[in-house]
């Protein structure tokens, strides 16, 4: 009892710590990355200064991050005169937690079994005993429908955000949250079923492990190959669910100033960002779990590497552990680098055009999707 | 009289887009490949120890490519025997639409042809536009611009001022572009008189 205690603590502060670092990391990597890619340095200023010498440490502006954050904290807190203080306050708060929460059933990792991690050390060994962890947070049954609960919460708090703020401009960019985010929820749990019907479990860890196999004798079993166009819808509709360009019309800086969160600053202010930012790792983690095979490695399973050719390549728990980590955080970087790439390279749609985009191009191509994968797993039993 | 109506000339190019635009998906990935391939090649040259950016990491790094004649730090020219050329006449701090130029003016009774010197001269470069009509104002071609860019930037304004051991460090044997002028014939001047 106090073993699953631990494993778990040990978990949700794993998770924490990487979903704040990639939170912070990736602020860099959108500034540099934009940068790089329109032929510029990127922001190279700040920097650390070991104390009573004179290294600066300048880390290609890796602290950018971490000034901006001391810059948000220490701002003044500017409240205007609302109605409902309380609501806004919470506001921020209701958008920032549920991405969190999100990530508690995403499996970051395969089969945990401490006893054969501490082997050298009999008596953590002994006090663990056989059981084995699955390496997330909470392996529940709905997995996935927990994912679209919690996704769902967030836009309650950009309009709560934008009604509280006594600003038309805020109430704006609020009604335009609540339009768009609706209308790609649905798009996304459209493209997510027709994985469903594949795998036949909401899952997330089941999901995972299906992915772990073969397809054809040579590719790796992923969703990504299986569902090839739920794959770039899905990831079209959570790029608009996180209201990024080009899909960034609730926070359009040249029509809202800032959107439904206009009237915020500070540290409040910057939470909206820092769940923005988070919110693309998350995005990231959840199209590795659905589409690229999670933590897994081709051709790699929990005992080790089995090659093609029939090649065994045994590899012990501690380090498989290891890699399969590795693998599911390098997974999603690539995916949290391609979100940006998306988003320096787009321009930004009109309102309707969102919407037109949204009901009358991408859901139909869901549907379609979803009916050809219905009577494609139907004949194929 | 009946009135036809023209019709209107059209200035702009009709928006015109085929099946293929029109599927939207392949011109967003040409697009992504384009900004992705510039990406990649600038990683590459960073890599490599190249320089994947157009621009200059500025005060470490200028360009190379300044003008010949470029208006960069203010300098003033120096009698031969390292004197400031300058007689302190003020017309350049008259002439300065920003106001930044301050002078003192001295007297020296030890050279009678110019007896008047600048005891104080400085430039206050946070505010300086560097239009350059100092000098043409000035009538001893006494204070010019060389094609250096000043070392600007500073988090205290109380640096930004170009003060005169620094205007007088102008070295005019090095610059071959704008040389000292020739002496005159007959001796340095306000020598033996």
């Amino acid at each position: 009892m106090i073993q699953d205690l631990v494993v778990h603590l040990v978990y949700i502060g794993y998770a924490l710590t990487v979903l704040l670092l990639f939170g912070t990391v990736l602020t860099w990597v959108e500034r540099k990355q934009a940068a790089v890619m329109s032929d510029r340095i990127g922001a190279n200023r700040a920097y650390i200064r070991i104390p009573f010498t004179r290294v600066k440490l300048i880390w290609w502006g890796l602290f950018h991050g971490m000034a901006d954050g001391l810059k948000m904290i220490v701002k003044e807190d500017w409240k205007p005169a609302v109605y409902d203080k309380f609501a806004y306050a919470l506001a921020p708060w209701i958008v920032f937690t549920p991405i969190l929460l999100v990530f508690a059933v995403i499996p970051f990792g395969g089969a945990l079994e401490p006893a054969k991690l501490f082997a050298g050390i009999p008596a953590v060994a002994q006090w663990f005993g056989e059981k084995t962890y699955q390496m997330q947070i909470a392996q529940l049954d709905g997995g996935l429908l927990i994912v679209f609960a919690f996704g769902g919460i967030s836009v309650i708090g950009a309009m709560l955000a934008g009604w509280s703020s006594s600003n038309k401009y805020s109430m704006l960019g609020a009604l335009r949250a609540g339009g768009q985010m609706i209308s790609y929820e649905l798009v996304m749990g459209l493209t997510v079923l027709g994985l469903i019907l594949i795998y036949g479990t909401f899952d997330l860890t089941a999901i995972v492990q299906h992915q772990s196999g073969i397809l054809l004798g040579f590719l790796p079993a992923w969703g990504v190959f299986y569902q090839p166009f739920a794959a770039t819808l899905f990831m079209a509709a959570a790029i608009a669910e996180n209201k990024r360009i080009p899909f960034d019309l609730p926070e359009a800086e040249s029509e809202l100033i800032a959107g439904f969160y206009t009237e915020y600053s500070a540290m409040k202010m910057g939470l909206f960002m820092f769940a923005e930012f988070i919110e693309i790792a998350i995005i990231g983690a959840l199209f590795t779990t659905l589409f690229l095979g999670g933590y897994n490695l081709p051709y790699m399973s929990d005992a080790g590497f089995l090659l093609p050719g029939g090649h065994e390549i045994p590899l012990p728990h501690g380090v498989v552990v290891v890699i399969q980590l590795v693998t599911f955080l390098v997974k999603v970087l690539v995916m949290s680098s391609f979100q940006i790439l998306i988003r320096w390279s787009l321009p930004r749609f009109r309102y309707d055009q969102v919407l037109m985009f949204a009901w009358k191009f991408m859901l139909p191509l869901a549907l379609a999707n979803l009916t050809v994968t219905v009577v494609a797993v139907w004949l194929l039993q | 009289m009946s009135y036809t109506a023209r019709p209107r000339k059209q200035y702009w190019n009709e928006p015109e887009m085929g099946w293929w635009e029109r599927v939207y998906l392949p011109e967003i990935l040409r697009g992504l490949a384009i900004t992705g391939g510039v990406f990649t090649r600038n990683m590459w040259r960073w890599m490599t120890g190249r320089k994947g950016a157009l621009t200059t990491y500025y005060p470490e790094e200028t360009r190379a490519d300044y003008a010949r004649n470029n208006r960069g730090k203010h300098i003033l020219t120096q009698r031969p025997d390292g004197r400031p050329q300058c007689v302190a006449c003020n017309m350049c701090a008259t002439v300065c639409p920003a106001q930044v130029i301050e002078i003192d003016a001295a007297f020296d009774p030890a050279d009678p042809d110019h007896p008047k010197y600048p005891s104080r001269f400085e430039i206050d470069y946070s505010r300086c536009i560097f239009c350059g009509l100092c000098v043409e104002a000035c009538p001893e071609d006494a204070i010019r611009m060389v094609k250096v860019v000043p070392d600007l930037p500073s988090g205290d304004r109380g640096r930004m001022w170009l003060t005169l051991p620094e205007l007088l460090s102008w070295s005019p044997a090095a610059d071959v572009g704008k040389p000292y002028p020739p002496r005159p014939a007959g001796g340095p001047p306000g020598g033996e008189h």
